[in-house]
């Protein structure tokens, strides 16, 4: 990236377009908002949470000035209920259920609540969880993104040394380098890791097992293992070009803007973005932020089929991204000066839906017209990391990929190894990776020592009633 | 339009809604503000021999972002020099004469000092006057205030002191310190009090500074109890206004006092017996303003109920208050939840649950979890209904046919069965 197109814009006006879209409640905001909260019992809100916080419980405490108990309910069920208040989409999940949404078409905003809280002690460093008394046993966690922080958490709660091989310079995996810089920073990320650290927790970064440390090593010096991978590389667009200098994969551009060295970040005056997935979202919006002219978002569907969450995709359109829908790249052609020059396109059209309703896109033949851009960045989706999972690591697979789970334990085909997060399934929230943490360490404690224990959230609890309906 | 104008023993007032005598009626500026705002009439800050404050004076009670719905003070009678309010009385009564003014008294336990404060005030040509024999705080402790009304003999012989001593109207204002509120009402009716108006402020401390661990309001580290006022006090009010407006003892018109901050609250006590209102902590709150939607809310809703005039609801509903032993134990009321209004908060079941019959067991409807009313263990209490957040969502439906009424009273006056002889 040595000759990049770098911004035209001035630093102060990037660091404007870069500041949060939700930021912190004021006290008086928070106050209002804990109060509007109904305070629900078996509250959908909780259920939809997949680390099922007790959110009206969290709620309440910020209503009535206990912000360390209302801090300790969010932790407790979510390690990484700080990075989860600013990056889950609320709108799906809680937000989504909250009975405020169906009474005002209004919902409780959760999201920005449970930050207020977990800022309340992140700022003043005051921990809410304990490690537990060292139970002698240790376990090696591979990967410091949410799975394997969360599963750390809970092992140090339950007693365990636990060591986190993390082969980046700075714990947090997709926290620390994959979120979009107007929705959430490093700092956070990083207090949220050092509080972690806290539990006794020890990270080890720039060690990559496989490399400067063998798996086997890892597994016969510790009594489990835990597999917090992720996904490897975005997957290629498979066409002439993809090699030119100017063609980037979308989680490198995300990861260079984490560092806010903006003229670093290689943006021109015309950004294409291939794809129409959430990353593709953070791409295109933050080359916007970054001053590029023109963004482009390429999809080979409509907005109809974009995977995209709308609240994403209303993100994007505020940013006044050109949305060119059934169009696929088939060809990116270098300028003079050996760059990216152009991006040649086809148009599709939709086929009728299949038997499971999907469509397909088709072609046009003839359709070839060509876009100039300076910049295309991939945001085509990740592949997996087959070849480490089964050589290295040699869990089995499934035929999509992903490490074959036993989906309440997390345990794989080797006994002693476990493993959560988007290894598993293949790519999904945050909030999903610290749940399959907290399973995993459950299904860890349960492995070692043949105990079970459950943590908060582990499971939706509903009430059953005392009474039974009496028979007319 | 409805007639909104009263006459309260021969006070004339274009409006029931008066102040209280209050901070909001300190000074001839403020109450000819208050009556330009719309105030039909207003309760001077009660005269005495000028006292000397302390700092602070005030404290509230909030739920949730409501602030102020209580509000307690340990504020004293007028600070202000007695012939500068007597010159300001009758200056604010020349300039309103269709307004009606009243002035609260209050000066030691001797004939003479009443019989002299009441002449001076007649000669301002005030309305009336209303003696504050309510408040609970200072005053108290110097044998006057509330002092005064919870020993009904004394609230009788001080009346009786003020009658000798003035033609105009005498208005008694109660202290809800008390037992039971009959006792003193009689002796002001017996002493010949024209009308009574309660409630005074309710004895309370607010709470504590959970870091200074000194109560409210602070003074230099300590505090003292003081008179609890606002809207939490509503209730308290509208039981001893309509104690007092059903008692045969008493039947003298009520001034009714006691968290009034709209004309719905007002509308109620007029029902339950006053005949006129007054407002203190709600205009302290949001300033003599709140006067003109209390104004248009109760002419509105007199229009819509087929009132041609206030005075037509005084007392209404005083019929409808009675004792328990009165009330019929065979009407049967049970919860109905209407599911298409439900959002599923479960708030009625826990309550149900946890603080009734546990009878609002769960259902499932289309895939989703629904609370239920079990009618058969239903015992029609009302606690869902009052804690449901989805308006109309939770109806109380009546199941008897109100044919055989049934009370406690006959139930227990009906001849024991006697056994089968042969």
């Amino acid at each position: 990236m040595s000759t990049q197109p770098t911004t035209l814009i001035p630093p102060a006006q990037i660091e404007r377009n870069f500041r949060e879209i939700a930021p912190a409640l004021t006290e008086a905001e928070a106050l209002f908002e804990a109060n509007r909260c109904l305070f629900c019992f078996d509250a959908p809100c909780a259920v939809a949470c997949p680390t099922h916080i007790d959110v009206p419980a969290f709620i309440k405490k910020i209503a009535t000035g206990n912000m360390t108990g209302s801090a300790r309910v969010i932790f407790d069920a979510n390690p990484i209920g700080a990075t989860c208040a600013r990056v889950c989409p609320v709108e799906v999940l809680c937000e989504g259920a909250c009975v405020e949404k169906t009474l005002m078409q209004k919902p409780i905003e959760i999201g920005r609540l449970q930050r207020y809280a977990t800022d309340h002690v992140l700022s003043r460093g005051r921990d809410v969880l304990k490690a537990g008394a060292p139970n002698g046993k240790s376990v090696a966690v591979v990967g410091s993104g949410p799975a394997g922080l969360s599963c750390a958490t809970y092992l140090a709660r339950l007693g365990y040394g636990v060591t986190i091989y993390e082969r980046k310079p700075l714990a947090g995996g997709l926290d620390t380098y994959g979120m979009a810089e107007y929705k959430m920073t490093q700092r956070v990320s990083q207090e949220e890791v050092a509080q972690i650290a806290r539990l006794g927790v020890e990270i080890r970064t720039n060690t990559e097992v496989g490399g400067e440390v063998s798996f086997d090593e890892l597994a016969s010096k510790h009594d489990a293992v835990f597999l917090g991978v992720g996904l490897g590389a975005t997957r290629g667009l498979g066409i002439p070009g993809e090699e030119l200098e100017g063609v980037y994969d979308a989680l490198d551009f995300i990861e260079r803007i984490k560092s806010r060295d903006w003229a670093s970040v290689p943006v021109g005056r015309t950004v294409a973005v291939v794809g129409a997935g959430n990353t593709a979202v953070d791409a295109v919006t933050q080359a916007r932020r970054l001053g590029a002219e023109r963004v482009l978002m390429i999809y080979r569907r409509t907005a109809n089929e974009m995977p995209a969450y709308s609240y994403e995709f209303e993100l994007a359109k505020q940013d006044a991204v050109e949305f060119w829908w059934q169009t696929a790249p088939v060809a990116v052609l270098a300028n003079g000066g050996g760059r990216v020059g152009a991006l040649r396109c086809v148009r599709t059209e939709l086929t009728e839906p299949d038997a499971d309703g999907k469509r397909a896109a088709r072609v046009v033949e003839g359709s070839e017209f060509e876009i100039p851009v300076d910049v295309v960045i991939k945001a085509t989706g990740q592949g997996k990391m087959k070849e480490w999972l089964t050589k290295t690591a040699g869990v089995k697979i499934d035929g999509a990929g992903r490490v074959a789970v036993n989906a309440e334990t997390m345990q794989t085909s080797n006994a002693k190894i476990f493993a959560g997060g988007d290894c598993v399934n293949g790519g999904r929230e945050a909030v999903d990776a610290a749940q399959m943490g907290k399973l995993a360490a459950q299904g860890i404690h349960a492995e070692l020592t043949g105990e079970r224990v459950e943590f908060a959230g582990a499971r939706v609890i509903l009430h059953e009633s005392t009474g039974q309906i009496h028979a007319a | 339009m409805a007639d909104l104008s009263v006459d309260f023993v021969g006070i004339k007032s274009p409006n029931p809604f008066w102040l209280a005598s209050a901070p909001p009626t300190n000074m001839g500026s403020m109450v000819e503000r208050a009556f330009d705002a719309g105030w039909g009439g207003a309760v001077w800050k009660t005269l005495g021999e000028p006292i000397r404050n302390v700092c602070s004076r005030l404290a509230s009670i909030d739920t949730g972002p409501q602030r102020m719905i209580g509000l307690n003070n340990i504020e004293l009678i007028t600070d202000r020099p007695l012939e500068v309010n007597l010159r300001e009385i009758a200056e604010c009564k020349r300039k309103y004469p269709k307004h009606a003014l009243v002035v609260s008294l209050m000066v030691e336990s001797k004939r003479e000092a009443w019989h002299e404060i009441a002449k001076k005030v007649e000669g301002t040509g005030a309305d009336g006057v209303e003696l504050n024999f309510g408040c609970p705080h200072g005053m108290s402790e110097r044998g006057m205030g509330s002092a005064m009304g919870q020993v009904p003999d004394y609230t009788c012989m001080v009346t009786e002191w003020v009658k000798e001593a003035t033609r105009l109207p005498v208005i008694v204002k109660l202290t809800p310190n008390v037992t039971s509120i009959n006792p003193p009402a009689r002796a002001a009716v017996r002493g010949g009090a024209d009308a009574l108006s309660l409630i005074n402020t309710i004895n309370s401390v607010m709470g504590v500074d959970l870091d200074t661990l000194v109560p409210h309001p602070n003074v230099g580290g300590y505090a003292a109890h003081g008179g609890y006022c606002g809207p939490a006090v509503k209730p308290i009010a509208l039981n001893m206004v309509s104690e007092l407006a059903r008692d045969p003892e008493v039947g003298i018109p009520i001034s009714g006092i006691g968290g009034i901050s709209t004309w719905r609250d007002a509308a109620e006590f007029l029902l339950l017996g006053a005949s006129t209102v007054q407002v203190c902590t709600a205009v302290m709150h949001y300033g003599y303003r709140i006067v003109e939607d209390m104004i248009d809310g109760l002419s509105n809703y007199l229009d819509e109920k087929g009132f041609l005039s206030v005075r037509d609801i005084i007392g209404k509903s005083v019929p409808r208050v009675t004792d328990w032993g009165n009330l019929d134990l065979n009407y049967k009321t049970v919860a109905r939840i209407d599911h298409s209004l439900c959002i599923r908060c479960n708030l009625c079941h826990v309550a149900c649950e946890d603080g009734a019959h546990q009878c609002i067991p769960f259902t499932e409807i289309n895939g989703l979890r629904y609370p239920v009313v079990d009618e058969h263990e239903c015992v029609g209490c009302n606690l869902c209904s009052l804690v449901c957040p989805s308006p109309g969502c939770i109806s109380m439906v009546r199941l008897d046919d109100g044919t055989q009424p049934l009370t406690w009273r006959e139930l227990t006056s009906r001849p024991a069965p006697q056994p089968a002889t042969e």
